[in-house]
């Protein structure tokens, strides 16, 4: 196919909108939510059940597999629309709802296992002549907002879940690459820059450089080729952000890469994508082809004499490569090792020339920035951060999900209104961000403004979107001990603070959490932790102390428990947990004592059973086992 | 290097071929000769150093650092635990014993027959689905012991009928 010029550009969007607008004339428009998290639960086979359905029912109808709407926890969710009644979301939909849900949705039939998750009302922004269209649910009986997208503003999720990630014409049919069109058309790079500088967009991988700034670095350098590099290689455990925006709307990352090129002046791009997520890598190589078969990708760019094409490069499995140095040094081949900085990669990167690097969702907003304009950017949030926040929020909350909030929102606003409060009985602890390089608030921060510099202010940081939120039942001096493992698996080895300082400091928590801990050992902790963030080449080993610092400050007294009287408040250590058996609720049913590894359990069929305290090992497994709740541990 | 019988070389050469111009190439000349392989052979490492006139030690290097390329060859069907943050919360551990129980291998281990090979993973992103295993690519949610092992048997049982079949 030719590529396009803006006309033809103009002429297929027209006809992507008018397909947009008919799905609402057919019999029945479905939506499957068929990101990883979908599939996970059923989604597939939900597909083929619809299918059934439909053709039970003898419907004229359409079906588009989605991103993700966010809401992790009702997955699959599918979404019926049909002429004369209200667009209605469905979550717990595993193939064997689908029946109800159809009875439900056309027979005004009860539903039994699975549930309406809401009516489906996009919210819309209207700006410049363009619109933002983000998918957002309301009850259907008082038809206002339901808590978890109450608060919420979606812009970089905007698309996620309303449109088909395989699909160009759907990316168009919402005013998709007009923000490019109108670059190359109207604008010098230089004004591309200053466009993206005035919004203020700070980098959302987690450090918060100005995007704009970064850009003119890159333009300044004049020495050819350069690169323009996307970090997707999202690697902190309990993040998803940038995955879901990749598997739910790829087609805004790679304009945003475009737009980024014309403006720094590279004709080469990279994306560097985590193995780990395949969907997202097989969507953005479909986005790729799909950009290059229209035009919008390659030699001679809508006819703008623009050329510029992107590369796919997939990880190997090292979370080092999230840092930008050793993420380029994995793209030329090499061991993913950091390399000092200054110089920074705007002035000498991959191959030793000018490169910009920024993560999935920096990208991702630039098409937004550049229709709806800087200064509707800018009033939105904070005057330091302004712009939404994505992220992935998990724990022990009633709702975890994808979320995206105005910047400035506080934590507390997060966690009980957009997540719906702590699970079941237990009482709010802390809440994590930045994953194994972040740190942890408790409830007395709960008031803090959610902004980059407000976080850092209180002692934690903004990190690149994974939010967990820990209950009275976890030990905050496991979790410190479960990121420090993390880290000293994935430290490089290059530089000895980070390499010996994440082994040592893993060994002292090690020893408090088996309750071998000494009162020294706070104290030889801070001392490393000042070691490492002193002495470390990236920022991977100067931040690796964060989790245990952080918890260290909070939560003094949960460390001096473990190392003083010898227990768990959070009664999650093992090895500081007595297991006894209550007589009144046992039920002599033997499962734990033939379960037990060291035949510490005994005692007659029917009647109560004792555990041996000198052969128990504090495995856990009666507890775990017992269906009772007669195993006591203390 | 031991030689592990059988390995035929020849297969690399498209890939090289796929990859000629491409700037950075060793990696996934890598990638794609574990994909052929389903591991990456001594001799095979040895025909990479020589044909991008690279040193051997170099190509080692790139293919210890990186935890996804196995220098040992690995069972038939791979399962993958997830240890990430939400996981390791809602009882991976619980899985990983299970596995151990019935087909007696540790995270990293593949069983003596060659079917099953175990590894422990940090997050594949489905944390709200947690705890989240992996065989042979297919993501499962919401994972218990019980379960696991009883998908897992299945699935080697069907693959063996397959093959007997065949």
């Amino acid at each position: 196919m030719a590529s396009l010029d803006t006309a033809a550009l103009d002429a297929r969007t027209e006809q992507a909108q008018k397909r947009w607008q008919e799905r609402k004339q057919a019999d029945l428009y479905v939506t499957v939510g068929m990101a990883t998290c979908g599939l996970a639960a059923g989604a597939k086979e939900t597909l083929a059940a619809i299918k059934e359905e439909i053709e039970k029912r003898n419907l004229d109808a359409m079906i588009s597999p989605v991103g993700c709407v966010g809401m992790c926890s009702y997955e699959p969710m599918i979404e019926l629309q049909a002429p004369g009644r209200p667009r209605v979301n469905y979550g717990d939909a595993v193939a064997k709802n689908v029946p109800e849900i159809f009875a439900s949705y056309f027979d005004d039939a009860s539903l039994e296992s699975s549930v309406v998750v809401g009516q489906v009302e996009p919210t819309t922004i209207t700006r410049n002549g363009y619109v933002l269209q983000s998918l957002s649910f309301v009850d259907p009986e008082t038809q206002e907002k339901i808590s978890f997208h109450e608060k919420q503003l979606r812009i970089v999720l905007s698309n996620c879940g309303l449109i088909g990630p395989e699909s160009i014409d759907d990316y168009l049919a919402l005013d998709g690459y007009q923000a490019l069109e109108m670059v190359l058309g109207e604008m010098a790079p230089e004004d591309v820059i200053e466009e993206v500088l005035d919004s203020k967009l700070r980098g959302r991988g987690g450090a918060g450089f100005p995007t704009g700034l970064k850009w003119r670095f890159a333009r300044q350098t004049e020495s050819w080729p350069k690169y323009v590099i996307c970090n997707a290689d999202e690697g902190d455990p309990g993040a998803f952000m940038d995955r879901s925006v990749l598997e739910g709307d790829p087609h805004s990352v790679v304009e945003g890469m475009v737009i980024g090129a014309y403006a720094i002046g590279a004709q080469q791009g990279y994306i560097y994508c985590r193995a780990e997520y395949p969907l997202a890598i097989r969507r953005l190589n479909i986005a790729l082809e799909q950009a290059r078969e229209t035009g919008l990708l390659g030699e001679d760019i809508l006819g703008s004499g623009f050329d510029f094409d992107i590369l796919i490069k997939e990880g190997a499995g090292a979370f080092v490569c999230g840092e930008e140095t050793a993420l380029m040094a994995s793209i030329q081949g090499e061991r993913g090792q950091p390399w000092p900085r200054p110089p920074y990669p705007a002035v000498s990167g991959l191959w030793g020339q000018p490169s910009n690097i920024n993560n999935v969702k920096s990208y991702a907003y630039v098409p937004r920035i550049m229709r709806m304009g800087a200064d509707w950017f800018r009033g939105i949030g904070t005057e330091g951060s302004p712009g939404t926040a994505v992220f992935a929020l998990t724990g022990m909350v009633n709702r975890t999900g994808l979320i995206e909030v105005p910047m400035g929102i506080t934590l507390r606003e997060i966690v009980y209104d957009v997540g719906g409060g702590i699970q079941g009985d237990g009482k709010f602890k802390a809440v994590q961000t930045g994953g194994p390089l972040g740190g942890c608030l408790p409830e007395e921060h709960l008031d803090t403004p959610v902004d980059f510099d407000s976080l850092t202010e209180a002692g934690s940081v903004m990190g690149s979107g994974g939010m967990i939120v820990a209950d009275d039942s976890t030990c905050m001096v496991e979790f410190a001990r479960y990121f420090t493992q993390f880290v000293c698996d994935e430290s490089c080895g290059k530089c000895p603070p980070c390499r010996v300082g994440s082994t040592r400091m893993l060994e002292i928590l090690k020893r408090i959490t088996d309750g071998d801990g000494e009162l020294e050992d706070i104290d030889e902790i801070r001392r490393i932790a000042k070691g490492m963030e002193n002495g470390s080449l990236c920022a991977l080993g100067q931040l690796a102390p964060s989790p245990v610092l952080s918890t260290l400050m909070h939560f003094e007294d949960e460390y001096r428990a473990h190392i003083v009287d010898k227990t768990c408040p959070a009664k999650t250590c093992l090895n500081l947990l007595t297991y006894t058996i209550d007589p009144e609720a046992c039920t002599g049913c033997g499962v734990c004592a033939r379960e037990c590894p060291v035949d510490a359990i005994t005692g007659e069929r029917r009647e109560p059973h004792y555990i041996d305290q000198d052969l128990c090992i504090h495995c856990g497994t009666c507890y775990e086992v017992c269906k009772f709740d007669a195993v006591i541990a203390e | 290097m031991t030689d592990h019988g059988g390995v035929d070389l020849s297969l690399i050469d498209p890939i090289f071929e796929q990859y000629r111009e491409q700037p950075g190439k060793l990696i996934p000349i890598l990638q794609k000769t574990q994909a052929t392989y389903g591991w990456l052979p001594g001799e095979a490492l040895e025909l990479i150093a020589d044909r991008l006139d690279t040193a051997l030690s170099k190509v080692y290097g790139v293919a210890t650092f990186y935890s996804q390329f196995y220098l040992e060859p690995r069972g038939k069907h791979e399962l993958y635990l997830c240890d990430g943050t939400a996981c390791h919360v809602k009882g991976t551990s619980r899985l990983a014993k299970a596995v151990r129980d019935e087909f007696g291998i540790s995270p990293g281990d593949t069983t003596s027959d060659g079917e099953l090979t175990l590894e422990l993973v940090y997050c594949m992103g489905s944390c709200a689905l947690a705890p989240v295993a992996v065989l042979d690519g297919e993501v499962m949610g919401r994972m218990e012991p019980g379960k696991l092992t009883r998908r897992i048997k299945k699935r080697l049982a069907t693959a063996k009928e397959t093959e007997t079949a065949a």
